[in-house]
């Protein structure tokens, strides 16, 4: 697999570092300590084109492609985890599966948007008794024969509190499955937030990721127009789970980026610091829990590309797959950012443990990352479910 | 309307620098930036194109890698990039430097509302020359140090800065400003614009390109034909360090007894 | 070029200097290219000459020039002259210089002379070199400051022995010195930064025998393409950072709180009777504006005292102020380079240190 970038990922890498340098560093601990949403840096982020990076300028994106993208939540996620993942479940969680499934008309109507950066979108699967069992959804849909009516909630739900376009996953009805059986038919919304019976809960107090806008999502009688159904109907449940995977890419370059993050702020640090008369960086279990996590940092980074590079194949109109390459990512690049951090903070020693230093927020921005999109448990059934087909 | 900038790439001196033994400049060494206040000159430029619709070119001389400074110009949001390269120019000092890029405005061709920016001047040189000669070279009005522009319908209004306020003047075009931090912040590069700066026009003119124009005097360029030449060069002086002290007693009690203070 | 040779060398005698005036009030770079100068002609033996150009200059500035060592004072009046614009004084000063052919020409590299030197060297066909910190004509002269600055092999090198000017100034930041010299075209022209050169003492003799030659220019309104709408003293008092006889400036160390980091450099320097100063990294991020940057790209400073708090030691920044008598440092890394060019170094957080050193100095001063 050629990972050697192209002379524009080379330029978007620059402008991204750039960019977190000066922009996102600096807000990265009031963020985090204020549960601050960053919304003059999504403002400052859709002006030069990263709430759409990899799609098309004819839907408004940017005309890049998907590593281009991989490498903006990683840049971003190396100084502000927060940041990171308001751009990956902007783009991948929805405008995403609107541009892989949307008609023409509702692409038509909400990329351009959500590419500009004019409107914030989000994704709502999860809910409190549907979590990694997303076959236990609760939400309804019911064909009221000109509109669509839907009951429900949905909980932790990334960039609520500010987004302006949700896809919603909802049943649709009772039907049989191939055995005979009663199974739930499940489909795909595109919500808007001004719909009426349309609410947005209290945001969550979060371990990490603080900034970011964590909130139920109440659907109450909620009209939703009959051509904002996204997909066919009954196959909502391909959608998410093809959505997740697209996901699920994203919250690896998070996770990779926080790593990356946690390694280049230790670096700095141990050099600085003196013990015994000398800088820590000489004595050698400083050098080899550094060279052990950058070999790993590395190794997740190869997964992380190889599954946009592979999603890229699919974006060019190959018929492939990625989800066993995005589970596979995720999997190894969230499990590295937490071993990654939690290390780097053992090596700060007390003062990686007090809120003076960043390391500390990036340990508990990690953790999430083996947690949403799909646990690391679930990313070992679709990799083990591949291998046993 | 044209806006025409001109740019350098210069050797970032505020990252690592490497002096060869001989006392001159290890450039190969070093990592190469866009020159700071040519950022301002180039900003300044693609806020006319906001207001105005003019085309913004951005000129450089320098070695064929230069190309890469103009591409993320271009992915700024110039429209094209003229870079100006020969080994006949290599060397030149500013007087030889701004009668090729005077030259190579010239061939671009300057209309009645067009304006040349440049920045105020280059982190290596530092002299603020190139600007002001290119204007000289072109027969141009001049205005260095600017902090501020306005476009009215008979010219500019700009701000000079001065180092205890400001000079406010009119201008009128086409005219070469040089601009400083003061002026604006820079933009990014955005990410559509590096997708397509590959995609946009880069002419280079070379040592044939340009030899005929009157502007040229082909015996005043490049190392040789400079007027001024380096007689010698040396590493500053470094002084040898001093006493570190203890504690603040300790320094405040030397320094009474060498009635500093 | 016709009645004008640039490479005819010999054809030019003597030593100019231009004495920038604002406001009718000439600029104290002046005086001290003046007496530079003073030291260029006499080595050369030829005479130096004053440039003013203005708008009814008290004629007393102008003859007090003599004073600072000019023989003779060109005084340049026009009412178009009272405020600086480049068409004006570059025609006027390029007019004289093809008219009487002086050897040297010295500006002092203020913002107005660094936008008249350049735009007149084009002119005059000829080469300038910006922002010098040293001059020289003779060559033993010469040799006896790369002996004094440099680690140059003097005694082992050869030097083509010429009464060219040799012009050194930093480049690169100050990451390297650089003497330049033109041979081939005259004047040689140089701008001269200011505070770099030392003012010498007020001679009564030499301002009663200086000759003042008052021009009236050739020059009109049409000659000026740019139209001065108004000028305007900065509403803020500006720093007097040059004139300054302590500076206390503050780095990037400031950064944790950069409100409290000036505050306190603000409350030494006025223990001390100084002001304060900044490295670029400061005014670059706006927390002080940046005429109070010390540095290559900012001012020279040579202060009695200089406290640099905070700052690392950029070569850009040493080169403003390594000529300071007493530089004190205090920074929390102890291999600082700012630690190579201190008289005393203090290893420790500032915003730690500051506060303590602040109550001693003024515990002396209170007992003095």
């Amino acid at each position: 697999m050629d990972f050697s970038l192209s002379k524009e990922q080379q330029l978007v890498q620059k402008m991204y570092r750039e960019f977190a340098e000066n922009e996102v560093k600096p807000l990265a601990k009031k963020v985090d300590a204020e549960e601050y949403f960053p919304a003059e840096t999504v403002k400052k982020m859709a002006k030069l084109g990263m709430m759409g990076i990899y799609f098309p300028k004819e839907v408004g994106g940017a005309g890049g492609d998907v590593l281009s993208y991989v490498m903006a939540v990683e840049e971003l996620s190396k100084v502000c985890g927060t940041t990171g993942v308001i751009v990956s479940a902007h783009t991948s969680l929805c405008a995403a599966p609107i541009f892989e499934n949307g008609t023409p008309e509702q692409k038509e109507k909400y990329l351009p948007k959500l590419c500009s950066g004019e409107w914030v979108g989000a994704f709502g699967l999860t809910e409190p008794g549907a979590g990694t069992d997303a076959q236990g959804q609760q939400t309804t849909a019911v064909d009221m024969g000109d509109h669509w009516l839907l009951n429900g909630s949905k909980i932790f739900i990334t960039n609520a509190g500010v987004a302006d376009v949700f896809i919603i996953i909802a049943i649709t009805g009772i039907v049989k499955d191939r055995k005979g059986r009663p199974t739930k038919e499940i489909s795909a919304f595109i919500v808007e937030r001004n719909f009426p019976g349309f609410s947005v809960g209290k945001p969550e107090d979060k371990m990490g990721i603080r900034g970011s806008s964590t909130c139920e999502l109440i659907m109450e009688d909620c009209i939703v127009p009959k051509e904002n159904l996204l997909g066919a109907k009954g196959k909502g449940f391909a959608l998410a789970m093809k959505t997740l995977d697209g996901g699920r890419i994203g919250i690896a370059s998070q996770a990779l980026g926080i790593a990356e993050g946690a390694l280049d702020e230790t670096v700095a640090y141990v050099k600085e610091r003196k013990q015994f008369g000398r800088s820590i960086a000489q004595f050698q279990n400083t050098q080899f829990e550094l060279a052990e996590m950058k070999a790993r940092v590395e190794a997740a980074k190869y997964l992380v590309y190889a599954a946009a590079l592979k999603k890229q194949q699919a974006m060019d109109g190959a018929k492939v797959r990625y989800s066993v390459e995005a589970a596979e990512a995720k999997l190894i690049a969230s499990r590295t950012a937490s071993d990654v951090t939690r290390r780097c903070v053992q090596l700060f020693g007390g003062y990686g443990y007090t809120r003076d230093y960043p390391i500390e927020r990036m340990m508990r921005d990690a953790k999430i990352t083996e947690i949403y999109e799909g646990t690391s448990e679930v990313q070992l059934m679709v990799i083990s479910g591949d291998m046993l087909k | 309307m044209k806006a025409i900038v001109c740019v350098k790439q210069v050797p970032d001196t505020q990252g690592k620098v490497a002096v060869k033994p001989d006392g001159t400049m290890d450039r190969a060494a070093m990592a190469t930036i866009t020159n700071p206040d040519d950022l301002n000159a180039v900003e300044a430029a693609l806020q006319l194109k906001e207001e105005t619709g003019c085309e913004v070119i951005v000129v450089t001389m320098g070695p064929p890698p230069a190309e890469g400074m103009l591409r993320e110009l271009m992915a700024r949001g110039a429209d094209r990039g003229v870079l100006v390269s020969g080994r006949e120019f290599g060397g030149s000092d500013t007087f030889a430097t701004s009668q090729i890029l005077a030259a190579a405005v010239n061939k671009i061709g300057v209309g009645p509302e067009d304006i040349v920016f440049c920045g105020r001047q280059a982190i290596d040189g530092d002299t603020a020359q190139v600007g002001p000669q290119i204007a000289e070279k072109l027969h141009m009005p001049q205005v260095t140090y600017v902090t501020e522009i306005q476009k009215k319908a008979d010219g500019l209004v700009v701000k000079r800065m001065l180092e205890d306020g400001y000079m406010e003047m009119k201008v009128q075009t086409p005219c070469l400003l040089t601009c400083i931090k003061e002026l604006n912040q820079p933009r990014y590069m955005s990410v559509p614009g590096i997708f397509e700066c590959y995609a946009k026009p880069l002419d280079i003119f070379d040592y044939n390109a340009l030899k005929d124009d009157p502007l040229i005097e082909t015996d005043t360029i490049g190392l040789k034909g400079s007027p001024t030449n380096v007689y010698k060069s040396f590493a500053p002086p470094v002084k040898g360090a001093g006493m570190m002290v203890e504690s603040v007693s300790q320094l405040v009690g030397i320094l009474n007894d060498k009635h500093l203070i | 070029m016709a009645e004008y040779n640039a490479m005819d060398t010999a054809a030019f005698k003597g030593v100019w200097v231009f004495c920038e005036q604002r406001e009718g009030a000439i600029q104290t770079i002046s005086y001290q290219l003046l007496s530079e100068g003073r030291k260029l002609a006499n080595d050369l033996g030829v005479e130096l000459c004053g440039v003013v150009m203005g708008s009814e200059v008290n004629e007393g500035y102008v003859k007090a020039l003599g004073g600072y060592g000019a023989d003779r004072v060109y005084y340049i009046d026009s009412p178009l002259l009272k405020t600086y614009t480049t068409d004006g004084y570059a025609k006027v000063l390029c007019d004289l210089v093809q008219d009487k052919k002086p050897e040297i020409v010295l500006i002092g590299a203020t913002n107005l002379g660094r936008d008249l030197g350049p735009r007149c060297a084009a002119r005059l066909h000829t080469g300038l070199t910006a922002d010098c910190t040293h001059l020289d004509v003779d060559v033993e002269k010469y040799k006896g400051f790369l002996r004094e600055t440099s680690n140059i092999d003097v005694e082992n090198t050869a030097f083509e022995e010429n009464t060219n000017l040799k012009m050194t100034r930093p480049a690169f930041g100050g990451h390297l010195m650089a003497t330049i010299i033109c041979p081939r075209f005259r004047p040689q022209m140089s701008t001269v930064r200011p505070g770099v050169m030392q003012t010498q003492p007020f001679d009564e003799a030499g301002m009663n025998k200086v000759v003042i030659e008052k021009i009236t220019p050739a020059l009109t309104a049409e000659d000026i393409h740019v139209q001065v709408l108004d000028v305007k003293k900065s509403a803020r008092k500006m720093v007097d950072l040059i004139g300054a006889d302590v500076v206390v400036s503050v780095g990037r160390g400031i950064s944790a709180d950069p409100k409290k980091g000036i505050a306190l450099a603000e409350e030494l320097a006025g223990a001390l009777g100084g002001v304060v100063g900044a490295s670029r990294a400061v005014t670059d991020a706006d927390w002080l504006p940046s005429d109070h940057q010390v540095g290559q790209t900012g001012k020279t400073v040579h202060p009695r005292i200089y406290v640099a708090l905070g700052i690392s030691g950029a070569i850009q920044h040493l080169a403003g102020m390594q000529d300071s008598e007493t530089i004190i440092a205090v920074n929390k890394n102890a291999s600082a380079p700012i630690f190579e060019a201190a008289t005393y170094g203090v290893v420790g957080d500032l915003f730690k240190v500051l506060p303590d050193l602040i109550k001693e100095i003024k515990a002396i001063k209170a007992a003095q």
